[in-house]
């Protein structure tokens, strides 16, 4: 990884518990991850992540009060870096502590309205780790590296 | 909070109830369509048709406004169909195990001719 847990982030934003705001920051993840060479599908893909992430802060963590801060920290490496392109994103808010064990997608073959969002995002992204924030609040790490074209290490010249 | 709107062309054709929603459904957008949803199916047509052609993005709150549309429609007896589906949102239901939950075609006039 090109990356450390101390390090700046690359972008961060701060924004309120307010639905309003997800079509944003889908859209800086939709742009960021295209600039750095994710593929069409990927970079929807990882902007749905995304928002499912903030979406499950403001409707569980918060319980859709719309004044609560969150915060979403980005780091990118490019496509020609040591290991290829990907994004980091870590999600933070001030909700209650969940015990990370119970952070699951449900039973899929039994379709409920609800309960996706966790499945989508372990479904999308490479890595996702929960974690308690001191003193209160969660932490939420996703990475995504782009799919590698075949032959696409020897085709820069 | 305060839900966004959410722009809803509502048709009738053949005994169907066409409902064509227009923009992102997430969760500032899914309770309206929710409401848009109910509605339709609570007056009781034979058939609810929902038009997703002009919606290029939905997350899990639009997928669950589905399911429980999908759920309220059996107890109603009302068949409920999806249509115009972009391959974007179709992967959405891909990911989620839906596209064999709903019976989804690819028009308008395939939903309201299907058989």
């Amino acid at each position: 990884m090109d990356w450390a847990m101390g390090d700046e982030p690359h972008i961060r934003v701060e924004l309120r518990s307010d639905p309003n705001y997800l079509a944003g920051v889908r859209q800086l993840i939709a742009g960021v991850t295209q600039r750095i060479g994710f593929d069409e599908k990927s970079c929807s893909q990882v902007a749905l992540a995304v928002d499912e992430a903030l979406a499950n802060v403001i409707r569980h963590g918060y319980g859709r009060e719309c004044d609560r801060p969150i915060w979403v920290s980005i780091w990118t490496a490019p496509a020609d870096s040591a290991s290829g392109a990907y994004l980091r994103v870590v999600i933070e808010d001030e909700a209650r502590h969940v015990e990370t064990c119970d952070l699951k997608g449900r039973d899929l073959d039994d379709p409920q309205p609800g309960g996706l969002g966790v499945h989508i995002i372990r479904e999308v992204m490479d890595e996702v780790e929960y974690a308690k924030r001191s003193p209160r609040g969660m932490r939420l790490t996703m990475i995504k590296h782009a799919p590698r074209a075949a032959g696409s290490a020897s085709a820069e010249g | 909070m305060h839900d966004a709107a959410l722009p809803v062309r509502i048709d009738s054709r053949d005994g169907a109830t066409v409902l064509a929603p227009r923009g992102d459904i997430d969760m500032s957008r899914a309770p309206a369509f929710r409401e848009h949803v109910r509605r339709a199916i609570q007056s009781g047509p034979t058939r609810v048709v929902i038009d997703l052609s002009e919606v290029e993005y939905m997350d899990s709150s639009g997928l669950a406004t589905l399911v429980e549309a999908m759920r309220n429609a059996k107890q109603a007896k009302t068949e409920l169909l999806l249509c115009g589906l972009h391959q974007k949102v179709l992967a959405i239901f891909e990911i989620a195990r839906l596209h064999q939950f709903f019976k989804i075609v690819p028009t308008v006039e395939d939903a309201v001719s299907s058989a």
